[in-house]
């Protein structure tokens, strides 16, 4: 069962002369969890960015469940500049809104917190049902559509028991420690029905009793519901516990990956990270 | 030759009114964020106080004491109405200028019962020249000139002085500015002293030229070079130069060939066009939020 | 939870109901005392609460903040206007340009098939949606291009378009279909306070109903946080376009409603100032909260048209002061006004509703108490 859910596929994102990431190639099979670390400015969440549709790529693909959602080659000015490679190698150009990839079946959860903050915890996840509607405005307005609204209402009750929030459903969303924040983010954008979940750096701020929590929740989630999960982290302990796989960014650049024992003794990741000596 | 200068000089003279107003907000917006509706009513009071003040005065003292008065209520209002708001959304300042102006316009209706008042002439500047054999105020003629000679006494005070590279610091980063020292607030109200100031010597010109002041005089003036000021990119003080001279031309090129009706019309749907071909306007610098 | 919904209706027809019944006590009443400002107080103030609740829909619950109000308001009291005067008055009325092009009144075709009184009001009603659904098609143009412009960019974009529909209403290529410049008069208005009611408190309750619906919950995740909202599969493009066509919708009919009030329309009033009011209305209501806007029409509309009318007035003066004079109960109400912006930032209400504060009380009292 190794079917193939999202593949980056020759990316680079390139922002006026700075290239952000370069030539990315990225493969996440069902069912696995597949992190993605490096230093700090290493290009990690550009990376989620191209992915989930905020930034268009400079140059290369995207392609989800086998289906090419993204794509672009250098136009314009970009022409000349462009500084990576596989120019030339692709001719479309396919730019959804990050609003229609989600739709697709692809939710993340931001590094730094994006709730609704006048919004309670409960609507805060019941909102992100709101692309799966399939009531019209009006019918809506006149609560014609009382059984999707019932059946939403009920799956968002599951999700909040799910993440452990369900006590605390009617708290204004801010009003919750981090850690429990953090979990509302999960619920939310696992109340869009993704298959594929996008973890943007889960555990930052926690302590290392709440990542170890976090970390046997996302392995819960993972199974419970079938997910795919592609994370960033900086938590070295979550990511080798969990991960089947490991990608490492290091300057917008793909230099290792492998299962986390691979990771852990390959020598080019442990320079990345503590750095090289000049002269040794 | 003559014939195209004397239809371009009201054209310039009114753009370089505008920009003398359009610096005020630009310059305002460029380190507050903030659309400070209340501008053109400020612009508009420096007109009522002229107007009362050559009744008590000679106009060599009337225009001092005007522009005294005039930077003195800007002043006043930022430090009442904007300086509170300081850590509110963006919206609650908004708000809070539109609310001064409403009241600036309900106070100067009560004071001067809503009647359109006479504008003094000043002497020597509402005199009657003639360029080119055309017939026009030499207002006319001195506006562009005063307008380039206040905005190069501008650029020199924001490139030369101590003050002027705050004003710089301050519009780069608000925060950053104030955590590396700069007495934030004094910044500020020298921004609205300037260009309330650029207002009362917009607004001497403007009336000369126009001659009736009323309470809501200054809102289209004021809303158009709001427009000059997007048009050149906001917090851009070229920009808001070429953005009023480009109004003002065309608006008097469009008077010319008989569509007087259109010309505000026009100056919208030239802001509109802008903003949807170049949303930061000809000098704009583009703000991205990170994500 | 579902029957708590249906509630929403039953209890919204209720409240329009009893109001309209008050409104003919009050008319009543008004009518023995003699107190005509009361009168005006009432009707004024409940157009201008569909208005506020309107713009508050754009503002408050979708974070756009939209200062187009008065072009659409034009529009509706316009069409309003020119679709309802009576076809044996339109010489009088567009006396410049031959009785005009538009040679029918859409009451008047009611009335033909319905009978007087029923068709023409019939006819009247109908007229209110056709505003609405003119000023919704306008907001739907002029939306396209402006509602991809951030927030104070937005702003100015649409302040400009009020402006334009101004300019074009009074040009005089139109004039055979808008009067030019010259007053829109003599159309059928509703002689009692119930009609309004009825009318906006309909309106009102279709907005309370769609702001809580899965809609309005989307609007305000994107006046919340956009970047989340996108995220969370949200189209920022369509659903800012529904609210800005709703909200258009009900401006355009809140204008007719307006045209009727004033019994003469004439384009030069409909200003910017004319927006800045009801924008303040909203504020002070609070930004979010409908029943706060509500409140502050009325609020608004008493202070400015009834309870501070005797500071116009010269003769009140104490001794030898002469502050009262005309246009003084403006600046006191316009001091008011300030004193709410910069003290009482969230307005009357917040973003909560009254049932809110009826129901939660103890318990929120508490814990805000605890909170502090």
């Amino acid at each position: 069962m190794s079917e193939n859910v999202l593949k980056i596929e020759n990316v680079t994102m390139q922002f006026g002369g700075v290239v952000a990431v370069d030539n990315m190639n990225l493969e996440i099979n069902q069912g696995e969890i597949v992190a993605l670390i490096g230093p700090n400015g290493a290009g990690k969440t550009t990376a989620f960015n191209v992915v989930t549709g905020v930034y268009q790529p400079t140059n290369g693909a995207v392609w989800f469940q086998g289906e090419k959602i993204v794509e672009n080659h250098p136009q314009g000015k970009m022409k000349q500049q462009y500084k990576g490679q596989h120019a030339g190698e692709y001719t479309g150009v396919r730019a959804p809104a990050p609003d229609a990839i989600t739709k697709l079946g692809m939710a993340r959860t931001f590094q730094n917190i994006r709730l609704w903050k006048s919004q309670t915890v409960f609507d805060n996840v019941l909102i992100a049902k709101h692309c799966r509607t399939h009531s019209n405005f009006l019918s809506a307005a006149l609560r014609l559509n009382h059984k999707e609204e019932r059946a939403q209402r009920r799956h968002v009750e599951e999700l909040l028991e799910l993440v452990g929030l369900a006590d605390v459903k009617d708290e204004l969303a801010t009003s919750l420690p981090y850690g429990k924040q953090r979990r509302l983010e999960i619920a939310r954008a696992l109340a869009t029905e993704p298959k594929l979940l996008l973890l943007d750096e889960p555990a930052a701020g926690m302590n290392p009793q709440e990542t170890g929590e976090l970390t046997a929740f996302i392995g819960e989630i993972r199974s419970r519901l079938g997910l795919t999960i592609f994370l960033i982290e900086h938590h070295m302990d979550l990511v080798m516990d969990i991960s089947d796989r490991i990608y490492v960014l290091d300057f917008g650049e793909l230099i290792a990956q492998g299962t986390p024992a691979e990771i852990q003794n390959n020598q080019r990741v442990i320079d990345a990270y503590l750095g090289v000596a000049e002269d040794a | 030759m003559g014939q195209v200068l004397s239809t371009l000089l009201p054209g310039i003279s009114v753009g370089g009114q505008y920009a003398l107003i359009a610096l005020g907000y630009t310059m305002v917006y460029g380190i507050l964020r903030l659309i400070n509706f209340a501008h053109g009513d400020i612009f508009t009071v420096a007109g009522f106080v002229m107007f009362y003040a050559v009744t008590a005065m000679p106009v060599q003292l009337a225009i001092p004491f005007t522009i005294a008065i005039t930077v003195l209520l800007g002043f006043t209002v930022e430090r009442l109405a904007y300086k509170p708001l300081r850590s509110a959304p963006r919206m609650s300042v908004m708000i809070s200028a539109i609310g001064v102006s409403y009241l600036l316009q309900n106070l100067m209706w009560y004071i001067t019962g809503g009647q359109p008042q006479q504008y003094p002439v000043i002497p020597w500047i509402s005199d009657s020249i003639s360029v080119f054999g055309a017939e026009t105020k030499r207002v006319t003629v001195i506006t562009p000139i005063l307008t380039i000679v206040l905005i190069l006494a501008l650029v020199a005070l924001i490139k030369k002085t101590r003050i002027g590279m705050a004003m710089r610091a301050a519009s780069r980063d608000f925060e950053t500015a104030r955590l590396m020292g700069i007495k934030i607030n004094s910044v500020i109200s020298f921004t609205f002293i300037i260009g309330s100031f650029l207002a009362a010597v917009g607004s001497f010109l403007f009336f000369s030229n126009y001659s009736t002041v009323s309470p809501t005089v200054g809102t289209m003036p004021g809303l158009k070079a709001f427009v000059a000021a997007v048009f050149g990119g906001i917090g851009s003080i070229p920009g808001a130069v070429v953005g009023g001279f480009i109004i003002g031309i065309c608006e008097n090129i469009i008077r010319g060939l008989g569509y007087s009706t259109f010309s505000d019309a026009f100056t919208f749907a030239l802001l509109i066009v802008v903003l949807f071909v170049k949303p930061t306007g000809l000098f704009g610098e583009k703000l991205e939020e990170k994500v | 939870m579902e029957t708590k919904r249906d509630k929403t209706i039953f209890w919204g027809l209720v409240l329009i109901a009893a109001f309209s019944v008050l409104s003919l006590g009050a008319e009543a009443a008004a009518g023995a005392t003699g107190q005509t400002l009361l009168m005006t107080v009432l009707k004024k103030g409940t157009v201008y609460a569909l208005l506020a609740v309107s713009m508050n829909l754009l503002n408050g619950f979708t974070g756009l903040f939209s200062l187009g109000q008065a072009g659409f308001m034009l529009i509706g009291a316009y069409t309003y206007a020119i679709l309802t005067i009576p076809v044996a008055k339109r010489a009088g009325v567009y006396q410049y340009y031959d009785g005009g092009i538009v040679q029918f009144s859409i009451p008047e075709a009611f009335s033909g098939v319905l009978g007087d009184l029923v068709g023409g009001v019939v006819g009247m009603v109908v007229t209110l949606v056709i505003c609405g659904l003119l000023a919704a098609f306008f907001g739907w143009l002029i939306g396209l291009p402006v509602l991809r412009l951030k927030s104070d960019y937005l702003a100015i974009a649409t302040l400009g378009f009020a402006e334009i529909i101004r300019t074009f209403i009074q040009y005089e290529s139109f004039a055979p279909l808008t009067n030019g410049s010259n007053t829109l008069r003599q159309y059928p208005t509703f002689k009692h306070l119930y009609p309004y009611v009825i009318i906006v408190g309909l309106c009102i309750l279709g907005i309370v109903l769609l702001v809580n619906s899965t809609y309005g919950r989307a609007f305000k995740a994107i006046r919340d946080d956009e970047i989340a909202a996108e995220a969370m599969g949200i189209n920022l493009a369509k659903h800012k376009m529904l609210s800005f066509i709703i909200s258009s919708f009900f401006a355009g009919l809140g204008g007719g409603l307006l045209a009727m009030y004033m019994s003469s329309v004439q384009a030069k009033g409909f200003t910017v100032a004319m927006t800045y009011e009801i924008l303040l209305m909203v504020v002070i209501g609070g930004i979010g909260s409908i029943s706060g806007s509500i409140i502050a029409s009325y609020l608004f509309i008493g202070c400015s048209e009834w309870w501070l009318r005797f500071l116009d007035d010269p003769g009140n003066n104490p001794g030898n002061l002469k502050l009262l004079a005309p246009g003084f109960r403006m600046v006191v109400f316009s001091v008011f006004i300030m004193i709410v912006v910069l003290f009482f930032r969230r307005g009357l209400m917040g973003e909560k509703e009254l049932p809110d504060l009826l129901r939660r009380k103890p318990r929120k009292a508490g814990k805000e108490a605890a909170g502090k």
